[in-house]
């Protein structure tokens, strides 16, 4: 799994490739963390459309940097789900307390 | 947990009175995360020679993953290199009663016994991260015991394939 950092309209996109299993989701929330807690980005866009891959260890530390978020004051916004990703979301019913947008586009338009 | 199995559904016993199941691989691996993936590849190459649908692969290949993931966190304490033995079968279609073909996953680990409120999963109305995994393979399975023989922890899991899958799985045979 890659993670790169780039500037976007009122915060950063994250941009994730790879799976996000038992073995890389630790670097995931790691990233998603610092991006919240540690430099306070006000909109932090989490771009998964290259995640082919994501476990309930995944869904877990999406869960801990949304309530870091909302700790925070900021906004954490997933766009670009494949289907996999979707499926995950919904059998963990978590997907109505996301923010989720189908492209970059309308997630930077948010 | 001793000998004692329970399956998704509350009933006992080994599913739909198959006829002996046809050894499609058995694999040995480490607790390592990093093998994961590999796993999953091999499982989803499984899947598909067997003619599941894509949805029915995916949860398939889910299941094996939250599985094998919890033996790794919970059975191992996160320790790596120790050893898990997975092996899938297929189910025959037929036999003296008209019982669906499908894909049966056996895996054994000889970590710490499982407990068996762990076997419940979390309610989903908590929004906190941890707690999914057996939820995703029960929803994602129709059979999955638990069972302890011989200090290890036995997972086994069954698909089933669709009607409308098998009959043309049919066809193309």
């Amino acid at each position: 799994m890659q993670i790169a950092a780039r500037p976007a309209t009122g915060g950063t996109i994250l941009d994730i490739t790879g799976d996000i299993d038992l073995a890389h989701s630790p670097a995931m929330r790691k990233a998603l963390l610092q991006e919240i807690k540690e430099k306070k980005t006000p909109k932090v866009f989490l771009n998964l459309e290259k995640v082919r891959y994501i476990d309930s260890s995944g869904i877990a530390s999406l869960v801990e940097g949304l309530k870091a978020s909302r700790d925070q004051g900021s906004r954490l916004i997933l766009f670009g789900l494949s289907k996999t990703v979707r499926e995950v979301m919904e059998l963990s019913r978590l997907q109505k307390i996301f923010e989720i947008h189908d492209s970059e586009a309308q997630a930077l338009a948010s | 947990m001793r000998g004692r199995r329970l399956n998704s559904n509350g009933r006992k016993g080994r599913g739909r009175g198959h006829a002996q199941p046809e050894m499609l691989l058995k694999l040995e691996l480490k607790s390592n995360p990093e093998s994961l993936c590999l796993v999953r590849a091999t499982v989803e190459r499984a899947a598909e020679v067997l003619h599941f649908q894509d949805v029915e692969t995916r949860a398939i290949v889910r299941s094996v993953d939250e599985a094998l993931a919890n033996v790794m966190r919970h059975a191992y304490g996160g320790r790596p290199g120790l050893p898990i033995e997975m092996s899938c079968r297929r189910l025959q279609q037929g036999g003296q009663k008209a019982v669906q073909g499908g894909i049966e996953i056996v895996l054994a680990d000889r970590g710490k016994p499982v407990k068996h409120a762990a076997l419940q999963g979390r309610s989903f109305d908590e929004i906190r991260p941890g707690g999914l995994g057996l939820h995703f393979i029960r929803q994602s399975m129709d059979e999955v015991e638990f069972s302890r023989k011989k200090g290890k922890n036995l997972l086994r899991m069954v698909k089933y394939l669709s009607p409308t899958t098998q009959a043309a799985a049919s066809e193309g045979e």
